[in-house]
């Protein structure tokens, strides 16, 4: 068999495009369990169940957690402080009822932030979580403007000692991942920890979309909701209680 | 009808290099500002986690927006066939540019990370009404730089027309994706509106205009060349419209919230308890930005005076700047609604009025981008003819002109 040059550049191409694809498609899924070089899927949604009425008025164990884990320093004026958990603390118009609720990001399927980012720095990972890119965050700080949950602090000053594993940096903004380094490497996040610890065990994490995980019972079968529903975002963070 | 006689300014006296020197001070002092802020990180500015946009946003949107409607002169002459605006439109082009590079630069300058703008310029969202703009401003210097050529190239003004028209419709796209910034703001009481977007519109129509009847006046003035009542009166006359549309766009956009319950507690500190953006609203925008030069753009006296039409400019100004002071910094100032019929509090300021003052390095950075605009216009007409030898009534109106000679004819 003889083959012209326009053939052969075509079967050529067809040989090369199979060896270059082949090693990415499977016939069958394995098991969930991810190892570290394989990419996130959608086959996971992690989330956060807040059971309010364990949450005490003065305990602030979730936020302490975290300001530890992702290196975030305090000796900064407050109203330039990151901040990527705080409790807050409600009173009913109405009736005066008090309650007290941790506030960080919503982690929405529809994540305003990343809507109106014009770099595609904010993003939403395929299992979920909402993320900054800080390496193409150009400070512009439209998502803080666009975030309905207040969710998002702008670094106002220089950073020291960051944390390898938590990528912070001067004039990107930042908040609430999830503790990705640490869901990533099979564990749950600093605050989920420290509430069960030393908190309320107000809080839960796990897989919404695994039906054996607590986290997805619970949603099934108890009362549960979003903050600000109305707005629609499908929040990856749900509460009881409020 | 008479050829306009466009001629560069002679740009050699001690008072044109002074104006220029002491521009470019204010430009260096800009960046030096800029330079601050980069380097120390915006600790060093009024802005905070509840105040993310402060006045360096203000100047920018002030200028971007004003960019779009000061072109509005030259539309008018091209796309609409007015030939007495004719000989004022490639001054209008020149502000269009030179505006929009003074606000965009602002706004780069004040980014976290104003080093990443080759990031911003490579890499884009395309969901992000930020990164339209982006394209937007962008392509309105392109198309007005290639409007500018058909007018002042001979062998093109046959396409002035044609490029006059995309330079509108763009000029309205630009100003719509302005003010869709704030419009597609779902999340906060004072953004969320389309509203907003027709309102930029209008807004730019009266910025722009006072903008370009000032430049006018003091090129003329400065420079010795005749500037006619004709053509000045019916710009004034113009701008008394626009700021009249504006009232009534800020009466339309206050009274639908106030119609929503749900948005009273946002109108009641806007219009009623919010200090200073109340006082900014009803003293500057209101009163000095849209009533008092009513008053003097439409009195039969006053009207006629050109003092008082610079003044009237100058005002329409001022309250231009606190119009779009009250949205960005007022608008974020009211804090978000996050649990409605709830009293909220937090370290992280729920619930609590936003504060912010401007530091001085902010608005140094917003002056020097007025400065860099008014530089680079001022240099441009010394090296290219923008603006013609004489704005005088029989230069520029035809029907004056033949009035003129009618008279004198019955006089004879």
């Amino acid at each position: 068999m003889s083959l012209d040059r326009r053939q052969f550049l075509a079967v050529g191409g067809a040989v090369l495009a199979s060896a270059a694809l082949a090693p990415g498609m499977r016939l069958v899924e394995l098991a969930e369990a991810r190892s570290p070089d394989q990419a996130v899927t959608n086959a996971q949604r992690w989330g956060i169940l807040v059971d309010t009425t364990r949450c005490a008025e003065g305990c602030s164990a979730c936020v302490s957690a975290c300001n530890k884990e992702n290196g975030l320093q305090q000796n900064v004026r407050l109203d330039i402080r990151p901040q990527w958990i705080r409790t807050v603390t409600l009173q009913d118009e109405q009736t005066g009822y008090v309650q007290t609720l941790p506030m960080m990001c919503q982690h929405c399927e529809e994540p305003p932030c990343a809507d109106v980012c014009p770099t595609g720095a904010s993003f939403r990972r395929a299992d979920g979580i909402v993320l900054v890119d800080r390496h193409i965050c150009i400070g512009c700080r439209y998502c803080m403007m666009a975030c309905p949950y207040k969710a998002r602090s702008f670094v106002h000053e220089n950073l020291t000692g960051q944390r390898a594993d938590v990528p912070r940096g001067k004039g990107t903004v930042e908040g609430c991942n999830m503790c990705v380094h640490r869901v990533d490497e099979g564990r749950i996040p600093a605050c989920v920890e420290a509430c069960n610890y030393d908190g309320g065990k107000a809080l839960t994490f796990g897989d919404m979309r695994d039906p054996a995980s607590e986290i997805a019972k619970r949603l099934a079968t108890q009362q549960s909701e979003e903050i600000r529903p109305n707005l629609n975002l499908d929040t990856g963070v749900r509460y009881q209680g409020l | 009808m008479k050829f306009t006689d466009f001629r560069e300014i002679e740009g050699r006296s001690l008072g044109y290099w002074g104006l220029l020197g002491f521009l470019g001070i204010l430009i260096v002092a800009g960046l030096a500002a800029a330079y601050y802020m980069e380097s120390n990180g915006h600790h060093v500015t009024g802005m905070n986690n509840q105040i993310v946009w402060g006045i360096p946003h203000v100047f920018a949107v002030f200028m971007i927006v004003s960019a779009s409607g000061v072109l509005n002169v030259a539309s008018i002459a091209s796309v609409f066939g007015r030939a007495m605006y004719k000989p004022l439109a490639r001054l209008s082009g020149l502000l269009a540019i030179t505006l929009l590079i003074g606000g965009l630069t602002v706004l780069v300058l004040d980014l976290g990370k104003p080093d990443r703008l080759i990031v911003a310029m490579t890499t884009y969202n395309f969901k992000s009404i930020f990164a339209w703009n982006i394209f937007l401003y962008t392509g309105f210097m392109v198309i007005v730089a290639v409007y500018l050529w058909m007018m002042m190239e001979r062998r093109m003004n046959v396409f002035t027309k044609h490029a006059g028209m995309v330079a509108f419709l763009w000029r309205l796209t630009l100003t719509t994706g302005t003010g869709s910034i704030f419009g597609f703001l779902i999340a906060r009481e004072a953004y969320d509106s389309a509203l907003l977007a027709p309102m930029f519109i209008i807004m730019s129509f009266s910025f722009g205009l006072a903008i370009f009847i000032l430049y006018t006046m003091a090129a003329y003035n400065l420079t010795g060349r005749p500037l006619g009542d004709a053509i000045l009166h019916r710009l004034k006359n113009l701008l008394g419209v626009f700021v009249a549309a504006v009232l009534y766009f800020a009466l339309v956009y206050h009274l639908t919230n106030l119609y929503m319950t749900a948005h009273h507690a946002f109108e009641k500190f806007i219009l009623l308890d919010g200090g200073v953006y109340t006082a900014l609203f009803w003293i500057g925008q209101v009163l000095i930005g849209g009533v008092l030069p009513l008053l003097i753009l439409f009195n039969g006296q006053l009207g006629r005076s050109r003092p008082m039409i610079a003044l009237a400019a100058a005002l329409v100004l001022v309250g231009a700047f606190c119009q779009v002071y009250v949205i960005i910094v007022g608008g974020q100032a009211f804090p978000l609604i996050i649990f409605p019929g709830k009293i909220v509090s937090s370290s992280f300021f729920d619930g609590a009025i936003g504060q912010y003052r401007p530091s001085l390095p902010e608005v140094m950075l917003g002056i020097g981008g007025v400065s860099l605009a008014m530089a680079m216009t001022t240099f441009a007409i010394k090296v290219l003819p923008f603006l013609p030898l004489s704005l005088a009534d029989e230069d520029v109106d035809p029907h004056h002109a033949a009035a003129a000679k009618g008279t004198e004819a019955a006089h004879a």
